[in-house]
């Protein structure tokens, strides 16, 4: 009779999975807005440098990146070991950048191709020469504006 | 018939599965990307016919070997005394009073043999092709490190707030277009002040 009647015993209640839903979708739109659709495969080894007097890169239709790095072991046979560059999905040539900045510029639309940032994505083992080869092609093809992306972080870590 | 009035409930069971299958595409399909670095400017492709000429005082050579050892100035140093070394050349200010150059906010040594003053200092920052690039990043950002330290002094003094604290409000999109005038016109009397004067040549 009373409205406190104990349950019988060994009759566990079920978790309720009602608010299953609601957590996964939590998790997939975190994941939805903190992350970028994925436009080229990585074929080099790129472990970036860290910083510590950074700034964020700006909103991404006006970069374009540039890996540098090492060849990724199952490319390793056919390309060596020494840092290359990635443009797009293929390996290439310095003398290749300046062909591709221009490329890159004219897909994009008119206001934008004066405020283009180029990202440089490096491996911090390659080394400056491939760099200073970037560069001069990027001075080339006037584009002066250069990010060196790193990470953040103690820049004394770059060292080890 | 009463029963025909409540409507029967959605199963929701498989929403989880649903949203399980959406969140393991975005899994699969993006990927977290760093977007922050250090920003340069590289010098225009143009033929400079008469190289100008720099008194040797105003320049700080930086130089990196293959070995990815450091020298400053002539000497062997260790990458941590670089800041000290690049403020210490910036702010000093060697001028003499009576002169055009003289730099009323610099608090060096006053040393007549370092930079007259902070705008006509250059730091020519040079690598070898052996260099490894890690390690010219660091150079780099303690640089950088030097010339915010030094502007971070001049924004307390004139404004009592930090240069990158200026720096990281007007690239802010949450401050008003009103504020951001009087920002950058802040930011630009501090750059002014010590304006980045890099100089970098790689070296075979």
């Amino acid at each position: 009779m009373s409205k406190f009647a104990k349950k019988k015993d060994g009759e566990l209640p079920a978790v309720s999975t009602a608010s299953l839903p609601d957590i996964v979708f939590m998790l997939l739109f975190f994941f939805m807005t903190v992350t970028v659709m994925k436009d080229s495969s990585l074929k080099v080894r790129n472990t970036l440098p860290v910083a510590s007097e950074i700034k964020k890169l700006e909103k991404k239709d006006r970069v374009i990146t540039i890996y540098v790095g090492a060849p990724d072991a199952q490319y390793e046979k056919m390309f060596g070991t020494e840092p290359k560059i990635q443009l797009n999905d293929k390996f290439s040539s310095p003398t290749d950048v300046g062909d591709y900045i221009l490329m890159e510029r004219a897909k994009k639309s008119q206001e934008l191709q004066n405020v283009l940032t180029t990202s440089l994505k490096v491996d911090k083992d390659a080394n400056m020469g491939i760099i200073s080869d970037i560069k001069l092609e990027l001075r080339k093809v006037n584009a002066l504006k250069v990010n060196y992306t790193t990470g953040s972080g103690d820049a004394f870590n770059n060292l080890k | 018939m009463a029963r025909r009035l409540e409507a029967p409930e959605v199963n929701a069971g498989s929403m989880a599965d649903i949203a399980f299958l959406l969140l393991i595409f975005f899994l699969v399909t993006t990927s977290i990307e760093t977007d922050v670095g250090l920003d340069r400017m590289l010098p225009r492709k143009e033929l400079i016919k008469v190289p100008p000429v720099i008194a040797e005082r105003n320049i700080l050579p930086v130089l990196i070997n293959g070995e990815d050892q450091l020298m400053v100035d002539g000497d062997r140093v260790e990458l941590n005394e670089l800041k000290g070394l690049t403020i210490a050349f910036l702010d000093n200010g060697g001028a003499s009073r009576e002169s055009d150059n003289y730099c009323a906010y610099c608090q060096g040594n006053r040393d007549m043999k370092s930079s007259d003053n902070p705008d006509r200092a250059i730091v020519s920052l040079m690598s070898s092709r052996q260099t490894t690039y890690g390690v010219y990043i660091a150079v780099q950002n303690e640089l950088m490190l030097a010339y915010n330290s030094l502007r971070d002094r001049e924004s307390q003094r004139r404004y009592k707030t930090d240069f990158t604290f200026l720096e990281a409000a007007y690239s802010s999109s949450e401050t008003p277009n009103i504020l951001k005038s009087e920002i950058k016109e802040k930011m630009r009397s501090i750059q002014k002040l010590y304006p980045i004067k890099l100089s970098e040549a790689a070296r075979q």
